[in-house]
């Protein structure tokens, strides 16, 4: 089959490789007709995490076709059309049992990497370095989906891939980021990137109850996305000298009740501190630049929360521990544990609350991933997101 | 609330290996020598920063004698006459060989007695600079004051070194190689003991065991993995148990290949599952060498015994040992399917 593989830092191919097989009784294999880029690839793509290999096959946001089930398999039959959330879930463990399947204790056969970086190891993922299993992804044309009672959800006729496949990870982990502030009514919250995830993090706030969604990022069509189709008051950093003083401003004073960074590893900011984290990480004293982190840190109201879901990969630096400690902050984190929201979010999807389809900008076949990886990364053409069709 | 501070449920929380409760001594001796094992000896202790400190102390002393010996012969109050920079650089060059030589090895014990010996050497040739009356007797008298200070610093940071060895040596006379793991299984105590007391199971989940054949309700016959396709062969014997709680077996007195466990089960506390805590001692077939070399490919036992822990909460809460594209075939290779299954 065909498949795109990392060969390198952005070195992207797609590659003729064997066809999964059912491993154990309790597999899936999926014919994946929608899957896409998701901004933590470019994580991979920039060389940012350790344990890749040249020839791994990337993806975690797919959907499909079953194809084959393992003899164990009762919940899925050939011929479903299922969405395959991107955390790999075992079932039985005790956090998947309390729904907190990101960190499913089972799922990563290579735990005691992680282990040695993390202190306790997450799940597993498809497609997302060694470090976290090893698992081919689902940037292919067929994809092995393991325990697959638990993992893979089935979805309406009626909906359409482009409304369903983001259930797979950037939906829900917009959400999630929204969730975890623990949204009053009148509240304010800032949301740091219009990526995706930005872009249903700003959604997901009002869906919660938020009273006004402010969104920083530099870029203008990005900016005009979460204007114009997820309601938010935007800031464009690169305009403003200060994003805490413009929000101190906008808020009289008191800050935002959540600031959501939904930026990462990788932010981006002007000014000196920029270089120097810039090079610190080049030289690889740092791995990630917490612009993004350390401005919602110092922005956010005394009393308030800060939620991560952007993705870092290793050690910040200049972390504001003081105004955490000092005013009361709360942090809350998590790559999205996806499972449990895919049916509240498929009802909202349904009851029309919600229509995810918005921030897909490019659709491409899976032979110009390649391209697609550049484009997304060098946010040309007014890239947003890429869906890819096998 | 989670937290119910009942004495019940520290009781199971604090039961382990750590702890003795009373009958504990019908344990094999195995509990008590990890507890020794997991406390003093290992960590460095207050002599080793003392050592360090004059390994240091040596080296600037020995350069400041080699570089400037007039300056080192002025300061002792030898007279301008009897003054030998060739005699100074030599004493300095020998005061860095101690320092290096303390610095280098991880136990210095023997390098801090050499600078005891040196603090002799040093007394015995100020005592001669004493003697000579063309010398500043009050600088002399100063240095050798001072040199007697460090000697008996030097000799209580040996007599410190020596003893913490002894402690060690005692810890690691037993032969072969002690290792302790944990880890918490998502089913009842009842479940998980019985499934580790069912002896057969055991290669389920030991990626270095074949096959394990209960012979009767205390022995049973053990097959392992040995490097080269070959296989080692061993009798063992269960040496005690208590249902739920404690399983213990040893290699009988004629196997080749000396090793015993112990493993508890504890119910976690809140009733989160069952703490598993395995304790194993065994002679490795290239001895302690040979598994130091083998740790250099991560076969080092604590990672094996965690490893084996980790696929026995798969077994137990899965029934199957989870893999990946990665992971299915072993050597690194990309996350891709297989060829073959």
């Amino acid at each position: 089959m065909k498949a795109v593989c990392w060969m390198g830092p952005q070195k992207m191919q797609v590659r003729d490789v064997p066809d999964p097989k059912i491993l154990s009784p309790g597999d899936a294999i999926v014919r994946v007709t929608s899957t896409a880029i998701c901004g933590s690839d470019l994580h991979l793509y920039n060389g940012f995490l350790p344990a890749m290999e040249p020839g791994d096959i990337m993806g975690h946001e797919f959907m499909g076709e079953v194809v084959e089930v393992g003899r164990n398999v009762k919940n899925l039959a050939v011929g479903d059309r299922v969405i395959v959330p991107f955390p790999i879930a075992c079932g039985h463990c005790r956090n998947c049992e309390r729904g907190l399947t990101s960190i499913c204790e089972n799922s990563n056969p290579n735990a005691y990497m992680a282990e040695k970086l993390m202190g306790h190891s997450p799940a597993g993922v498809y497609g997302y370095s060694h470090l976290l299993g090893g698992y081919a992804g689902g940037q292919a044309e067929y994809a092995r989906v393991p325990f697959a009672d638990v993992n893979p959800f089935k979805v309406p006729a009626d909906l359409t891939d482009e409304q369903v496949l983001f259930l797979t990870d950037i939906l829900p982990t917009g959400y999630m980021a929204a969730d975890m502030c623990g949204i009053k009514p009148g509240d304010t919250v800032a949301v740091w990137g219009c990526g995706p995830v930005g872009q249903f993090a700003i959604a997901s706030a009002y869906l919660l109850g938020a009273e006004r969604v402010i969104a920083i990022d530099r870029f203008d069509y990005r900016l005009q996305m979460a204007r114009e189709k997820a309601g938010a008051l935007t800031i464009n950093y690169d305009d403003v000298s200060s994003v805490p003083d413009v929000l101190n401003d906008l808020t009289a004073g008191r800050g935002p009740d959540h600031c959501i960074d939904a930026v990462g590893a990788e932010g981006h900011s002007h000014g000196p501190m920029y270089l120097y984290d810039r090079m610190k990480q080049m030289a690889r004293v740092q791995t990630d630049r917490p612009i993004a982190l350390r401005e919602a840190i110092m922005a956010c109201a005394s009393g308030g929360t800060v939620s991560v879901v952007g993705v870092y990969t290793g050690l910040v630096d200049k972390f504001p521990m003081n105004a955490v400690m000092n005013r009361s902050l709360t942090i809350r984190t998590g790559q999205c544990h996806v499972h449990r929201y895919v049916k509240p979010l498929l009802e909202r999807i349904q009851k029309g609350e919600i229509d995810p389809t918005f921030v897909i900008t490019h659709r491409m076949t899976l032979d110009e991933a390649p391209q697609g990886y550049e484009m997304f990364n060098n946010k040309e053409h007014d890239c947003e997101k890429v869906v890819l069709k096998t | 609330m989670e937290t119910r501070w009942n004495s019940a449920e520290q009781e199971t929380h604090t039961a382990g290996p750590q702890r003795r409760r009373p009958g504990e001594h019908a344990l094999p001796r195995i509990a008590t020598r990890g507890d020794a094992y997991d406390t003093g000896p290992t960590e460095p202790s207050r002599a080793d920063g003392m050592a360090s400190l004059l390994g240091w102390f040596s080296i600037g002393l020995g350069m400041a004698q080699v570089v400037a010996p007039d300056f080192m012969h002025r300061l002792v109050g030898v007279n301008e006459g009897s003054r030998d920079n060739a005699v100074m650089r030599t004493m300095g060059m020998r005061e860095v060989g101690h320092g290096v030589a303390i610095l280098a090895t991880p136990q210095p014990a023997k390098a801090v007695w050499s600078r005891v010996s040196g603090d002799v050497l040093d007394l015995v040739m100020l005592g001669r600079l004493l003697a000579d009356r063309r010398n500043d007797r009050t600088r002399v008298l100063g240095a050798t004051l001072g040199v007697l200070g460090i000697a008996a610093l030097d000799y209580y940071t040996a007599r410190q070194l020596d003893r913490v060895g002894q402690q060690a040596a005692a810890v690691t006379r037993e032969p072969g190689i002690l290792t302790k793991r944990s880890v918490t299984v998502n089913r009842p105590v009842e479940e998980v003991y019985a499934f580790w007391r069912d002896l057969e199971n055991l290669p389920r989940f030991m990626r270095h065991l074949e096959s394990v054949r209960v012979l009767d309700g205390r022995r049973s016959h053990w097959v392992a993995k040995a490097p080269a396709g070959k296989t080692v062969e061993w009798d063992a014997e269960i040496v005690n148990e208590r249902e739920n709680e404690l399983l213990s077996w040893r290699a009988t007195e004629d196997a080749d290949v000396h090793n015993e466990g112990t493993v508890r089960f504890s119910p976690a506390p809140g009733g989160r599952g069952t703490e598993v805590r395995v304790a194993l001692r065994y002679e490795p077939p290239g001895g302690v060498l040979g598994s130091k070399l083998a740790m250099l490919w991560r076969e080092e036992p604590g990672q094996q015994v965690q490893d084996d822990l980790r696929r026995f909460k798969q077994v137990m809460e899965l029934g199957e040992i989870v893999v990946s594209d990665a992971t299915y075939e072993r050597g690194p290779h990309p996350a891709q399917p297989p060829a073959e299954v």
